[in-house]
């Protein structure tokens, strides 16, 4: 493994090494299950709702290209101005450059994951820019000076008591209160007097529509509303899969992504953001931008079968669901993206070479899948994924990265065994005979047999138990 | 899945886990099969469906151990397979590894015939169980692949509670993987462990004296970890139990 590329293994033995960690999870996460399953108790109402957000986003990226460029004329038309990034490079320098055309000294942001992904926070400190986050969970994290756990719950993996030592560490007056109520109630006022203040906020997309050039924003706080409203100038950004075709498509996106994600029928917030304030309006900001950032996503859309990874909606139920981030969290992936939705996304995004691990951090149990609202096969990008570290196809970055000749070579055995009778027979007769007198201290069996016995080869294969009592063979 | 006139004959796929693991498990799901008349076909030629190279990225290795298998089930009669994670190799992957290969035709007509046991014994075959066991408690553990490629949820519990003196106490997260995955219980020791760590306390808590599963993998690493942990429940393959109960031992 290169120096530079994150160490799942190691970060998950961190987190399964800590008990209160691994309770929040699964208290959380169990909570969250069954909160979701209450929201599609109807299997033939979540059947046919979930076929039609599926078929609003396939649309969508069967026409990206065309609806992209709508998206920019219809949002231009309505006088948010549209700004193109290639990469996250260019889209910090994007927000810098507006920043410093109206000389802004503080930032309040509503949730965004893509200016995670383009580690906006960290540029913008560094340019001398005070920025904030408005979301109660994206602010517990950023007090705390970690990253979020989960892409919708940022703070998940802290319960109260712990972000009530947090903000008396950290919030002038504070009480030392373990009370939720108390806790919001602290944040709110420290946050209130920052969207009055604030020159510039920034927010996330949920949806962009290319008919009407409106952007959707759902949230529970009121801060995304703060953010966009209050502020004189808004700067929303989006990666460029966000975009559906039509106001129509809305609905079903909005309604799924929170039932999906914590069971809510609705979000509190739903934002329909169609330009800055208008001449003769009371409120509103002077100023709309909204920033579309590809930054690998035009690749991943250009190969047929990894292009399903583009129709997330971001509700995070995939993470909720999965085996594997539930005992380990989210910040054990040192990705802005973690869990399911994270080990297909991740390492497309940013190349085989540093995320090649990421991939294989499953059991392909297909958990996700099962709940996807939108039906991305998870799994099978999995592997994909797999196969493209070692033999790649050239669609994905740093392809073949995880090529190894020795894996080769066992694997290559292995099919040479399996592929003849004959050698079969013999293996098998080997294994039966011989293979329990291995010793537990063998790679693979060493990790096997930390927490279980040995696996024990019966003596006698099915073969020789078949042919003993005569079943016939053809 | 769309359930077929009962046939006079059955394939029988074994798996290679079955095979070097739980022989007996596969001799048992070929004598239940028996037991409804059925003539059982075992080929001598088999081994395994290819599945752990297909999921490690080494997919042509996977299709020279996949097209090995392709010859040994001429003709129209069903595949019965005592493991919902082979079944759901064969059925749903066999048709996408071979894709664009010459013998692709083959393949996705020998992957529509694969039945999982349980779902065979079922919907085919329709089977009443008579219990002539000793009183005993069990909880389900479904395998992954099983409940979501295979479609088995309500199968085997709908066999096990045709067993009189069986009482069946449902794992409180039947849904959730018992970290085996294959290669990922020795490339993510610590959290596959974890995993199984947290299947064992919800059996625990059933007080069930047995944790009976369709799929090898799965039974591999829960009973290695029931064992380890010097805990009383014994695990063991569907086969096997109903097996032992229709003939009272």
């Amino acid at each position: 493994m290169d120096g530079n590329a994150p160490d799942f293994a190691a970060a998950s033995r961190t987190a399964l090494a800590d008990p209160q960690l691994r309770g929040n999870f699964r208290r959380a996460m169990d909570g969250l299950m069954s909160k979701r399953a209450a929201q599609f108790a109807d299997a033939g109402e979540w059947t046919g709702v979930r076929a039609l957000a599926a078929s609003v986003r396939l649309r969508a990226l069967s026409k990206l290209p065309e609806l992209l460029e709508t998206l920019e004329e219809n949002c231009t038309r309505n006088g948010i101005t549209v700004h193109w990034a290639a990469t996250t490079a260019e889209a910090n320098a994007i927000a810098l450059d507006i920043l410093h055309r109206v000389d802004a000294k503080l930032v309040v942001k509503g949730k965004s994951m893509v200016t995670e992904e383009m580690h906006l926070n960290a540029v913008l400190e560094k340019d001398g820019i005070e920025v904030l986050e408005s979301d109660l969970g994206e602010y517990i994290v950023q007090l705390d000076g970690t990253m979020p756990s989960h892409i919708i719950m940022p703070a998940i993996h802290l319960n109260t008591k712990q972000i009530a030592h947090l903000f008396k560490r950290k919030i002038k007056d504070a009480e030392s209160r373990e009370d939720a109520a108390y806790l919001t109630d602290l944040a709110r006022r420290v946050l209130r007097a920052k969207f009055q203040a604030a020159d510039v906020g920034m927010s996330g997309v949920n949806a962009a529509v290319a008919e009407t050039g409106t952007l959707c924003l759902i949230e529970n706080e009121g801060n995304g509303r703060m953010c966009t409203t209050v502020p004189p100038v808004h700067i929303a950004f989006m990666g460029l899969e966000k975009v559906v075709e039509k106001l129509e498509d809305v609905p079903p996106v909005i309604s799924l992504l929170p039932r999906s994600a914590t069971g809510q029928p609705i979000t509190t917030y739903v934002n329909m953001i169609s330009g800055p304030r208008r001449p003769g309006e009371k409120d509103g900001p002077r100023e709309v931008h909204l920033v579309i950032l590809d930054n690998g996503r035009s690749s991943i859309y250009a190969d047929p079968e990894l292009r399903d990874t583009l129709r997330c909606i971001r509700c995070g139920a995939c993470m909720n669901h999965c085996p594997v981030y539930t005992k380990v969290g989210g910040h054990a992936y040192e990705a802005p993206y973690p869990g399911p939705i994270g080990k297909i996304l991740v390492p497309q995004i940013e190349g085989l070479e540093k995320r090649g691990a990421m991939p294989h951090a499953c059991t392909m149990c297909n958990a996700c899948v099962e709940i996807c609202p939108v039906k991305i096969p998870i799994v099978e990008i999995m592997g994909r994924l797999r196969v493209e570290a070692v033999k790649p196809s050239g669609a994905v970055k740093d392809g073949g990265a995880k090529a190894s000749r020795t894996e080769a070579m066992v694997w290559s055995g292995w099919a040479a065994m399996n592929a003849s009778p004959t050698a079969y027979r013999v293996a098998t007769l080997a294994m039966s005979k011989l293979g329990n007198a291995a010793p537990s201290s063998l790679p693979m069996l060493r990790e096997w047999t930390n927490v279980r016995t040995k696996p024990r080869f019966a003596g006698r294969t099915l073969h020789d138990l078949t042919r003993a009592k005569g079943v016939p063979d053809v | 899945m769309s359930a077929i006139p009962k046939p006079a004959r059955v394939y029988y796929f074994g798996t290679c886990l079955v095979d070097l693991f739980f022989p007996d498990a596969g001799m048992a799901g070929i004598e239940l099969l028996q037991s409804q008349g059925l003539t059982v076909v075992f080929p001598q030629g088999q081994s395994c469906c290819g599945q752990p190279a297909y999921n490690s990225g080494y997919r042509a290795d996977a299709l020279k151990v996949a097209r090995a298998q392709l010859d040994l089930f001429p003709g129209d009669d069903p595949i019965v397979v005592p493991s919902g994670s082979c079944a759901g190799m064969m059925k749903k992957h066999w048709p996408d590894l071979f894709h664009g290969e010459p013998d692709e035709a083959k393949a996705v007509q020998v992957a529509a015939r694969v039945w999982e046991l349980t779902q065979f014994l079922v919907h085919v075959l329709d089977v009443r169980l008579a219990d002539k066991g000793e009183p005993v408690r069990v909880t389900w553990h479904a395998s992954c692949h099983a409940q979501r490629e295979m479609g088995v949820v309500e199968e085997p519990k709908t066999l096990l509670r045709q067993l009189a003196n069986v009482e069946l106490v449902e794992l409180k997260r039947e849904k959730e993987c018992c970290g085996f995955g294959g290669t990922f219980a020795v490339r993510h020791p610590e959290i596959s462990a974890a995993m199984v760590g947290d299947k064992v306390a919800d059996i625990e808590g059933t007080g069930a004296a047995r944790v009976v599963s369709g799929d090898c993998g799965c039974l591999l690493n829960i009973t290695g970890a029931l064992e380890a942990g010097a805990k009383a429940a014994r695990g063991q393959h569907i086969a096997q139990f109903l097996k032992e109960r229709i003939h009272g031992r």
